[in-house]
């Protein structure tokens, strides 16, 4: 209980310039025009692909499940209109690559048609596990961007008997303001959602935590709280990462969750508020989580706004209908500008993860003039998690990747911090990239040279083995014929 | 006088030792150096040659002895030529090593007759078939050494490179520009 | 929409400080002392001002275009126009023209350049000349020169000026030579306690309201307490500089220099009189706080910090140089690598030393 009197020290991070006011005002748009086709990737979540279980040429239904989930963490996908599955194959992905992904192409029919799929009325009289099964059957991930599966998150917070569920309000990126309309409109629906996360988890209580900039958000959670006392809503400082999880934990609880443990090991569960709601959807009313609240943002946007889509969506019809202007576009951006990752083309699908999409000018972004370091040590002291990119830097600068992995790459959150701050310009965050990309290549180059001298090894023992028995067997040859030869001998001089 | 004795003295101390490091030399030799079994182990023992040894184990022979560079073989690329750089203490020039090219066979189905010579010689076995029947090569343990190429009667066997996926992509990385080095 | 660029992370948008415009706003902070100094000591201070960042810019521009790049775009970042102000502002204002030019050569090609450039040096280039001309040229580096300020009757003219810092240290043009110099306050304490004076003695006519202005003989820009601390508290207050430097090297300072006035007044200074001169301020805030030489995290800043002050205090109460900022810094300059090794911020999740934590006990 500490954790609540004695607020403990935020470590690094940074103010970034919030930009949330061209969306955070107005309320979220709900009739965005049903695309004609829609692209379903088979992944949209942490864990193995979902398995289709439709055919080209079906019909199917809004709601309707299209694939079901595969293994352990994974998780289904529905149909996010009613139509025709035009095609399953590889199209290209929501991913700075670009490269291609299986999906389902759905041709809607317009009528947008609902399966016929019942709600709970009394749904604390369900057993917790029964919460978690259909909050998997409706396929909610995490939606703060992790798109861990929730159902498994649910379990494990059981499993493990935490004891504080942690919402998620900070949205602490600049530009997207999706949670905080969420917060303002939905406040209710959302609290409803954390009750039955509680039960589902067997936990007693929630924290809401809404950073101060979001005021109105917060009085709405507050208000829509007060009826429930194990639920509370609190107010945490505005300063970049605060919604990363384990930042939040320990501003919250005053724990800090060991390297390479869940956050539920030390009795706490985080979720996000997007998260909460979809939850509410889909036990009080039965929905699968088919459409998202997406921020459209940033300054070569005609229309910035909060707007719910249907999963699926291109990117491209959506920035049609935001009034993106194509030529100020210096910069399509899948996420927040921090952490968020560039794209190539509009022509890639929105996921469940899709909390924002931004169009950024040349003058908005970073400047990429690159100047030597002058190690001022300004991303040792914004690096929320305790490491010194300008060492880590250098390393792989001169590919001493073992080297940067002592002194910490693998702790990195990839927040961003360090690239944001850096006079220099020097990409850090890429760096990082680079070098984690290059560490795990590296270990399937060994892995795989580990098996190809097993594979040799084995083949070699092979052919000697077939030769041995060759030898053997010629030898064998050899002994018949002379003790033939003997007998024969033997025959000759008795006769 | 005192000039003559600090020349004695340490003359006398610098043969004193120089004798101890020449016995130490003689009686603590190690016979068969290590290195070598390291550096074998390190090279990616599918004694294809193109080193111009006739296996992996002369060649870290080779490099033990200091008479090969540590950008001895092309199928490792930099990444091998940095540890063996870094084992054996040596600088290294990386602007000639080029990296290998990741190519996996691939059996073309119209043309293979069935002939089963590629899979006698794949060193790892990463051919599969039967006799008169289509040979197909298993991607994860081809190793690239052509060898199955080079027998192939029909030209069915091709070279590819691998191709990028989601699951192996990899970010790039980030150029420096001249500005940038100081 | 199609944008063709590389795949690019984040953080896409930037904080508005680039490098040259933190080393811009490094030189705001220390025009103010620099432009009273400029005015204290007169034509003969401007003139070795502009020689001496004039030639750390060419000395910058030759290494440069020795390396075979284009030296312009280097030169913007304002590191050796920065390098040259700040050397020229620990020296003594009536220094003859060849003290700025060598100086600068020192600070550029030796305490820059030959470790690679920009970020790359070991020590404070700045200091680093500062030291080597104060080692071989002790005369042309102690003769510090009355306040004389421009315009005054009795100030040396333009003419007399230029005879000042293109003879060396030849001011027979002058009235009455020996008028124009004397020796700075600790200068001065220093060869009165070798003649066994004590301070009361000594300090009869000191006055820490002018020293605090900075109405004193010594170098070039370091007289201003004022004005330099107030560049400082701008420089913290713009998050440009962390306070940890500066507050662990002055409160250092002022520790020891108060436990040693409380135990003997009359042989040891009081603190105020050591925050109050020479070149305290300057040290404290534009020079130990240099980034490249100075450790990366909070608390290596304060140790370093507070090991500049030791050795100030030191180095002023029992060395042989009583203006011996310059030397304690290259010192602590020679540790940061050792600092950076031993300080290092705990990883989220790890102990100290790198291990994960054990899961609390709920």
């Amino acid at each position: 209980m500490l954790g609540f009197f004695s607020k403990p020290r935020i470590r690094g991070g940074v103010h970034a310039e919030e930009h949330k006011m061209l969306t955070a005002s107005q309320a979220i748009v709900n009739n965005f025009p049903l695309p004609k086709k829609l692209y379903i990737p088979l992944q949209q979540h942490v864990g193995k692909p979902a398995e289709p279980l439709i055919r080209v040429g079906d019909e199917v239904l809004k709601g309707q499940l299209l694939a079901y989930s595969q293994g352990m963490i994974s998780a289904p996908v529905h149909a996010p209109s009613s139509g025709i599955i035009l095609d399953v194959n590889d199209y290209p992905a929501p991913h700075p690559s670009a490269l291609p992904i299986r999906m389902i192409v759905l041709e809607t029919d317009g009528k947008d048609e609902w399966i016929n799929a019942p709600g709970i009325d009394d749904p604390f009289r369900l057993s917790p596990e029964d919460i978690s099964l259909r909050v998997g059957a409706a396929g909610i991930v995490g939606l703060g961007g992790a798109t861990f599966p929730t159902a498994v998150k649910l379990n494990m917070g059981r499993e493990n008997r935490i004891d504080t569920l942690i919402i998620n309000g900070a949205e602490c990126e600049p530009y997207l303001s999706c949670d905080d309309r969420q917060m303002q409109e939905r406040s209710e629906q959302i609290i409803d959602g954390v009750r039955l996360m509680l039960h589902g988890m067997e936990a007693d209580h929630a924290v809401v935590a809404i950073e101060d900039n979001k005021p109105q958000a917060y009085l709405a959670m507050q208000a829509a709280a007060k009826p429930y006392p194990q639920i509370k809503v609190i107010q945490i400082p505005t300063r970049y990462p605060m919604g990363w999880d384990r930042q939040l934990i320990r501003y919250v609880t005053g724990r800090e969750v060991p390297v390479g443990c869940r956050s539920s090991e030390v009795g706490v569960t985080i979720h996000n508020v997007g998260t909460a709601y979809a939850t509410h959807k889909a036990i009080r009313q039965g929905r699968p989580l088919v459409s998202r609240v997406i921020t459209v943002s940033g300054g070569a946007v005609g229309r910035p706004m909060n707007v719910e889509v249907p999963l699926g969506t291109l990117i491209s019809e959506l920035f049609d209908f935001c009034q993106v202007n194509a030529e100020q576009t210096a910069r399509i951006v899948m996420g927040g500008p921090m952490m968020g990752d560039s794209l190539p083309h509009t022509g890639v699908p929105t996921v469940k993860a899709t909390s924002g999409i931004l169009a950024l000018t040349a003058a908005e972004l970073k400047s990429t003039d690159e100047q030597p370091c002058i190690r001022c040590a300004s991303c040792v002291s914004v690096c929320p998690a305790g490491l010194r990119p300008l060492d880590m830097a250098n390393n792989i600068r001169v590919n001493q990747l073992d080297a940067a992995v002592d002194i910490g790459l693998k702790d990195c959150i990839s927040c961003g911090c360090c690239s944001y701050i850096c006079p220099s310009n020097i990409p850090l965050v890429q760096y990082f990239k680079y070098a984690s990309g290059e560490v795990a290549a590296r270990q399937q180059a060994q892995h795989k040279s580990e098996q190809t001298k097993r594979l040799m090894d084995a083949r070699n023992a092979r052919l000697e083995r077939i030769a041995q028995q060759q030898r053997e067997e010629e030898q064998a040859r050899i002994a018949a014929k002379l003790e033939r030869e003997r007998l024969k001998a033997e025959q000759e001089a008795t006769v | 006088m005192y000039v003559f004795y600090a020349i004695v003295s340490l003359t006398g101390l610098g043969l004193l030792l120089g004798l101890l490091l020449g016995i130490a030399g003689k009686y603590l030799k190690v016979e068969s150096s290590p290195i070598v079994d390291e550096l074998e182990s390190m090279l990616p023992g599918s004694q294809c040659g193109q080193c111009g040894f006739p296996g992996c184990r002369p060649a870290a022979e080779a490099l033990a002895e200091g008479k090969a560079p540590a950008t001895i073989c092309p199928p490792g690329g930099s990444m091998l030529a940095e540890q063996i750089a870094a084992l054996l203490g040596l600088d290294l020039d990386l602007s000639e090593v080029k990296e290998p090219e990741l190519l996996v066979a691939r059996v073309s189905e119209a043309t293979c007759t069935g002939c089963t010579r590629c899979f006698k010689v794949c060193p790892t076995d990463a051919i599969v078939g039967a006799p008169k029947q289509i040979h197909a090569v298993v991607a994860d343990a081809c190793i690239g050494c052509k060898k199955c190429v080079d027998v192939c009667p029909t030209e069915c066997l091709q070279m590819h490179p691998i191709e990028v996926t989601l699951r192996n992509w990899r970010w790039n990385k980030p150029t420096v520009t001249s500005n940038a080095l100081c | 929409m199609m944008i063709h660029s590389k795949p690019s992370s984040g953080a896409h948008v930037g904080a508005n400080k680039s490098v040259s415009r933190i080393m811009w706003e490094v030189m705001l902070a220390l025009s103010p002392a620099t432009v009273f100094g400029l005015w204290c000591f007169g034509w003969p201070a401007l003139f070795l001002f502009i020689i001496t960042v004039a030639s750390a810019v060419l000395f910058e521009a030759f290494c440069i275009r020795l390396k075979g790049r284009a030296a312009k775009p280097v030169l913007m970042d304002g590191s050796a126009v920065l390098t040259g102000w700040l050397l020229a502002m620990t020296l003594p204002p009536w220094a003859p023209w060849w003290i700025g030019v060598v100086g600068s050569g020192l600070a550029i090609i030796l305490g820059k350049q030959v470790y690679g450039g920009l970020g790359q040096n070991l020590f404070n280039p700045a200091m680093l000349a500062r030291v080597a001309l104060l080692i071989s040229f002790p005369i042309e580096m102690t003769t510090w020169a009355n306040v004389s300020p421009l315009f005054f009757s009795a100030s040396p003219g333009f003419a007399e000026s230029w005879h000042i810092t293109f003879s060396g240290l030849d001011f027979s043009g002058l009235d009455k030579p020996d008028a124009y110099t004397g020796a700075t306050t600790l200068g001065y304490i220093k060869t009165e306690f070798s003649q066994n004076h004590v301070l009361t003695d000594i300090l009869n006519d000191y006055s820490s309201v002018l020293n605090f202005i900075g109405w004193t003989r010594g170098s070039l820009g370091e007289t201003s307490t004022l004005l330099l601390a107030l560049g400082g508290v701008w420089l913290i207050r713009q998050k440009i500089i962390q306070w940890q430097i500066p507050v662990a090297l002055l409160l250092t300072v002022t520790i020891l220099a108060s436990v040693f006035h409380l135990l003997d007044s009359e042989h040891y200074v009081s603190p105020f009189l050591h925050l109050n001169s020479g070149a305290m301020m300057c040290v404290a805030f534009f020079i130990a706080t240099d980034y490249v030489t100075s450790p990366n995290t909070a608390t290596g800043q304060l140790v370093f910090g507070a090991g500049c002050g030791l050795l100030i205090f030191v180095i002023r109460t029992w060395g042989a140089y009583p203006e011996g900022a310059g030397f304690a810094v290259l010192l602590m300059n020679s540790a940061t690598p050792l600092i950076d090794h031993y300080i290092r911020p705990r990883i989220y999740g790890r102990d100290r030393k790198g291990k994960p934590l054990e899961i609390p006990k709920l």
